[in-house]
């Protein structure tokens, strides 16, 4: 493992993993994405608060676009923390900040949603029509909504092209705070699409249409914040790993069992596998040959082949055990949730 | 999110259909359209000195003036009433008003209430700025687009 006076190593490195060329590429691209998405999002912020008017879906809007200054941030910060190496006080390094930042997002998704449900259906009960007057603009007098939908045109394009770069690079770098927010992102364009819909509605007369769409904008809120809040916190409850999306339980937890089982020396192993955010902390048990006592050479030939797995297999416990622990359900048997 | 995305699409397609016919901005309870066709702008005037003189007889003063030239441009002839701002605020609830002065300005507090024009004109009143406005009903927005575009034009004077 590294030596005390390695501080000022590798910036690509998560903790004490460095990482491989491929990752430290994605890494750094998505750190730069983020930054451009952090100063595009605060752009939309300012257009949107600008034209925003009387119309409830664009304050809706509004608050979705400030809202998603937080998974950016969330990222940068979480990345800049869980590169520490870990220390005498933080044992299993800064890896959970990553959890952290997730869980933070995903508290201010679902109570702002749960807000601004309550807003845009009050609205609608109380039958409340938007007033949208002129603006007068470079000596044009024109229609406000005119200016909204020119707005979340401009809100509703950058959010889709940024989420198609980052959703490959929070694959490659199993970050689930830079999943959460290209996944936030590429549903954006259906809010920008909804809030201009809302505006035209106003526009011909329907004075429904605007809390409608704030309605149904909240309602995406919601959903996201939910499952969010969902995959934040059983990950932080050390749930077994999972993929960066949640989908599925992550294939390495299998590959680490069969790789040891095919080790001569081993008859049979069972693992725990955790996902600290970006990396894994794997604890395997392993029962060797009937009462052969594996020699220290061969558990860290063990522990070189787990880490020769998978970059994110780094911090690896390899335990020679009579009898496999039973507190440790065997993973196929749930088969994959 | 399929549900929102087919709402979202049933909505925008409702709209382009919608939008073949109509016009931009459209009241929805057609309030420009009734004071075209009947030939009555109902004004609220409640007195303000220097804005709105009420006295015996028709209010009189700048902005009812300035209504009756714009009810004048629409082919109407204005019907006043004259009251306090809570009683004009309530009457346009009761959708009995098309709309009201009383030399308003923007931070009006009937905001949540009613629809307020953007500010025509700008007064300085020892030391700070008024910017004044006018009263519409809450959401008529072709009335109010064209109230704006009138002040544009003929406000500013007087």
């Amino acid at each position: 493992m590294s030596g005390p006076g390695e501080q000022t190593g590798s910036r690509h490195r998560f903790g004490h993993t460095e990482l491989p060329p491929r990752q430290a590429a994605a890494l750094r691209r998505a750190e730069r994405l983020e930054v451009v998405t952090f100063l595009y999002m605060t752009t939309c912020v300012a257009v949107v608060f600008a034209t925003a008017g009387g119309s409830q879906a664009m304050k809706t809007a509004w608050i979705e676009d400030s809202l998603a200054l937080i998974p950016p941030l969330a990222f940068l910060v979480a990345v800049r923390v869980g590169r520490r190496r870990p220390s005498a006080d933080h044992p299993y390094g800064y890896h959970r900040a990553t959890g952290i930042g997730h869980l933070t997002a995903a508290v201010a998704l679902l109570a702002v949603g749960l807000l601004l449900i309550e807003d845009s259906a009050m609205g609608l009960l109380r039958a409340e029509h938007p007033p949208i007057g002129t603006v007068h603009l470079l000596g044009q007098t024109f229609w406000s909504g005119w200016l909204m939908v020119a707005a979340m045109v401009y809100t509703g394009i950058g959010p889709f092209v940024l989420a198609q770069l980052k959703l490959p690079l929070a694959e490659e770098l199993h970050d689930k705070v830079l999943y959460a927010d290209a996944d936030m992102q590429k549903a954006d364009w259906m809010t920008a699409a909804g809030t201009i819909a809302g505006v035209l509605g106003i526009g011909v007369g329907w004075w429904w249409a605007d809390s409608t769409a704030a309605l149904l904008i909240s309602l995406s809120i919601v959903r996201d914040g939910w499952s969010n809040l969902r995959h934040a916190s059983t990950a932080l409850m050390d749930e077994r790993a999972r993929t960066y999306d949640d989908e599925h339980p992550h294939p390495l937890t299998q590959d680490v069992d069969e790789a040891l089982r095919r080790l001569p020396w081993v008859v049979d192993s069972r693992s725990r596998v955790r996902d600290q955010g970006h990396v894994f902390h794997v604890e395997a048990f392993v029962r060797p040959a009937e009462g052969q006592a594996p020699t220290l050479d061969q558990l860290e030939e063990a522990v070189d082949l787990l880490r020769d797995l998978d970059w994110k297999l780094h911090d690896v416990v390899v335990m020679p055990v009579r009898d496999l622990p039973d507190t440790i359900p065997d993973p196929r048997a749930e088969g994959a949730r | 999110m399929p549900a929102t995305r087919r709402a979202a699409l049933l909505t925008g397609a409702a709209l382009l259909l919608a939008g073949c016919g109509l016009s931009i901005p459209t009241d929805p309870d057609g309030t420009l359209d009734r004071i075209r066709a009947e030939g009555v702008l109902r004004v609220g005037a409640s007195p303000r000195p220097g804005w709105v003189e009420t006295g015996d007889g028709q209010p009189g003063g700048r902005e009812p003036r300035l209504v009756a030239a714009f009810a004048d441009d629409l082919g109407a002839e204005v019907e006043w009433t004259v009251a306090g701002e809570e009683e004009l605020v309530r009457l346009f609830e009761d959708g009995k008003l098309d709309l009201a002065v009383g030399g308003f300005t923007e931070d009006n507090a009937w905001v949540d209430k009613v629809g307020l024009t953007r500010a025509y004109t700008e007064v300085v009143v020892s030391g700070t700025t008024e910017a004044h406005v006018m009263m519409v009903p809450m959401g008529e927005n072709a009335l109010q687009s064209q109230l704006e575009r009138w002040l544009d034009v003929h406000g500013g004077g007087a």
